[in-house]
């Protein structure tokens, strides 16, 4: 397992290939091109927006003004980890060919699913930048040096979960249909729309807590949307080491029922 | 053995498949997750044995083919040595860089233009980018594609389609390369130019493994062969002498295929055999020739194969002899071969003419006669009787033909009709189109130099020194 792990440095430039291909291919033909990575982000926040104070006004407390920023802070990334995790599961089958004729490592797709939508994910940046500028000039230095690491982190941890639903969606084609609804359930069980503490009551709390991603939702908003300094650190730290074991989980999971892709894909 | 070093060691690989089921498919999981063997926890019945023990090497630098039969195993075997898939168990060594000619294009994206693809491509196919930067021009050039290079792929004919796959494949360089059968790619000068491609790694010393159906192909390009047969290594060594053996195989169970066939039609046909004539076929005389059927009227050629008659001479079993003496179904192109047919008359009679008609697979008449056309006048038959048309040189090209044998009156009402009921095959070492060869020879002035190819598959012409010196 850790000669293939390390097998995979090799394979560098392959990767940074296909994530370019992936990021091409995909404005291939539409009139704006790259903008729609821009575009698209913004829209969902206007929609969102637009629900959340002009529909249902009041549904938020006041203290989480700019509700744009807040939601901005957890959509993003969001979106990230929602379609990596989509793209990923069905990788193996829609990269079949692939597995089948050519001599390829097959995990390359998942984790070529995973670093395209990061792509996308720091595309949408600027706007995000564009909208502290605008409402936070007060961000301090330090605090944003944490970004970069949040992001490693939610990098692994998708990565590790992406490696698992890509493999068993092999053998199961019905995660497929099962992931999209459970990524609903798990986008309104995490702080995205709602600030953490607002949940009710002890139970509530915990499955939130125990949710991995409200960590990287409420440790983004600390950091770009609170005033004061990084205090999610330790949480981040927990969910770090979960992510490491999650990542070899799933590349040993991976590893295992690699050679049954070209025969049942 | 010779001092080569080996290029491909292949020892005892058996690759045992799942049988497509969906209900085992928790069974599979289970077994590759904890055993790492997708097939340990599945019964007999529930797997499929693509390859069993297959051993054998290949010496560096030799050029190898691998014959069998659809489902033989050729291409699981190497898909294993490509690593592909993973045998299940046996051991398979390659040693240099790999490069597969499996199948081609197959990691192109049909968004992007064909010169990203080839980027993509060749980065999958183990080159650096700074390998194919240089080798850009010249593959694209052999792609013959320079007017598309930026167009997306997904506008491309599958014939450039698969003409770039190529082309970014076989310059990869590699030490060992994997080929199946996929030299069937675009037009005659195109596959000149893979063939002289393969030529060219010969000459550099590289190693090629060949899977085809082109027995040819193997007969003039390896240097070994092999042939597996059900996931077994039926033969291995000499191409020639492998091949002659699968030729012969096929041919049996050709034969076999062509007799169970044949006594197929009969059992249908005997079922109304001997009944009364079908009104339509009864006494229509043609011009006053009884060219016998073989000449009838329109709706003779539309007449699905059958027998009817009146039964008063009967043709009870009909007999293709070679020129051993042996009877069977597949004959060779330029040998003999005798139709005999064996016969009983019930009554002595006196008016009968014997006609034999040959088909094509299609159902065209190639040639018709009778001994009546040939002017011979029946004087009589009593009993039992046999009856040879010889032909002496089966001047036929390759294919399936099927026979028309008639007894029937002088104005043409049937004794016993027997339509396309017999079917043989001819076989020929050169592969002339049409049905009928001539006999021939080509001369050439002294100014006009060629030279012969020997080989069963390779264009050889019937030259002068072929004839036997009489």
């Amino acid at each position: 397992m850790f000669h293939n792990l390390r097998h995979l440095v090799r394979y560098r430039p392959l990767i940074q290939s296909l994530v370019t291909r992936e990021l091409k291919a995909r404005y291939r033909g539409s009139a704006l091109g790259f903008f729609w990575s821009f575009i698209n982000p913004l829209l969902l926040l206007v929609v969102y927006s637009f629900v959340f104070t002009v529909v249902l006004p009041g549904t938020h407390p006041p203290e989480i003004e700019p509700y744009a920023l807040f939601l901005f802070c957890g959509i993003l990334p969001w979106t990230w980890f929602s379609s990596s995790l989509t793209e990923a599961s069905n990788s193996l089958m829609a990269g079949g060919n692939l597995i089948k004729k050519v001599l390829f490592p097959a995990e390359i797709l998942p984790i070529v699913a995973v670093l395209s939508n990061m792509m996308h994910f720091f595309f949408g940046l600027p706007i995000l930048l564009a909208f502290l500028v605008w409402f936070r000039p007060t961000i301090t230095f330090t605090e944003v040096l944490w970004f970069p690491v949040v992001v490693a982190v939610q990098l692994l941890f998708t990565l590790g979960l992406s490696l698992i639903l890509a493999a068993l969606t092999v053998h199961f084609r019905d995660i497929k249909d099962i992931l999209s609804n459970l990524l609903t359930l798990w986008f309104f069980a995490t702080p995205i729309i709602y600030p953490m503490h607002l949940a009710p009551g002890t139970i509530s709390k915990a499955v939130l807590n125990a949710n991995p991603f409200s960590h990287f939702a409420v440790s983004y908003q600390e950091i770009l949307f609170y005033e004061g300094p990084f205090g999610h650190w330790k949480w981040l730290l927990a969910v770090f080491v979960a992510s490491v074991l999650l990542f070899l989980l799933g590349y040993f999971l991976f590893d295992r029922l690699r050679d049954s892709f070209a025969e049942e894909v | 053995m010779s001092s080569h070093p080996l290029a491909i060691h292949a020892e005892n690989v058996t690759k045992i498949y799942r049988r497509f089921a969906h209900k085992r498919q928790f069974a599979t999981l289970k077994s590759a997750i904890l055993s790492g063997s997708l097939v340990r926890d599945l019964k007999a019945d529930e797997t499929f044995r693509a390859l069993d023990g297959v051993t054998f090497d290949v010496q560096a630098g030799r050029t190898y083919g691998i014959i069998g039969r659809n489902g033989s195993g050729k291409s699981t075997m190497l898909k294993c040595v490509a690593g592909i898939a993973k045998p299940t168990t046996g051991k398979i060594t390659v040693n240099g860089r790999i490069s597969a000619l499996i199948e081609l294009g197959a990691g192109f994206h049909p968004e992007i233009s064909g010169r990203e693809n080839v980027f993509i491509n060749g980065i999958m196919l183990g080159l650096s980018k700074a390998e194919i930067e240089r080798r850009f021009d010249e593959i694209v050039e052999f792609a013959e594609l320079a007017p598309f290079i930026d167009a997306p792929v997904k506008t491309y004919s599958s014939g450039m389609y698969m003409r770039l796959g190529f082309a970014v494949a076989v310059h990869v360089d590699p030490d060992v390369l994997l080929v199946d059968e996929v030299l069937a790619v675009g037009d005659e000068g195109f596959a000149h130019k893979c063939l002289d491609k393969f030529a060219e790694f010969r000459r550099r010393g590289k190693t090629i493994l060949l899977v085809t159906h082109s027995l040819g192909l193997v007969e003039r390009f390896c240097d070994e062969a092999l042939w597996l047969d059900k996931g077994k290594v039926k033969a291995v060594g000499d191409p020639k002498r492998v091949i002659d053996a699968y030729v012969t195989e096929i041919e049996e169970s050709e034969e076999a295929f062509l007799a169970a066939e044949d006594a197929r039609a009969r059992v249908r046909v005997d079922l109304g055999a001997g009944s009364s004539v079908p009104a339509h076929q009864a006494g229509e005389p043609e011009d006053g020739v009884t060219a016998g059927k073989v000449e009838a009227p329109a709706d003779m050629f539309k007449a699905e194969a059958g027998r009817w008659g009146s039964g008063d001479i009967e043709i009870t079993r009909v007999d293709l002899v070679g020129p051993d003496g042996a009877t069977g179904h597949v004959f060779h192109s330029g040998e003999s071969m005798t139709i005999r047919l064996h016969l009983t008359a019930k009554a002595a009679v006196n008016d009968f003419v014997f006609g034999i008609g040959l088909f094509n697979a299609d159902g065209v008449c190639i040639y018709g006669t009778n001994t009546n056309i040939e002017e011979m006048s029946a004087q009589e038959i009593a009993g039992d009787g046999v009856v040879d048309f010889v032909i002496e040189d089966l001047a036929l090209t390759e294919g399936t033909y099927k026979l028309d044998l008639a007894v029937h009156k002088l104005d043409g009402f049937p004794y016993d009709y027997h339509r396309q009921l017999y079917t043989f095959r001819v076989k020929s070492p050169v592969k002339d189109v049409g049905f009928f060869r001539p006999r021939h020879s080509w001369t050439f002035s002294p100014s006009v130099r060629l030279q012969r190819l020997h080989g069963p598959e390779g264009w050889r012409p019937h030259m002068k020194d072929d004839e036997p010196t009489a």
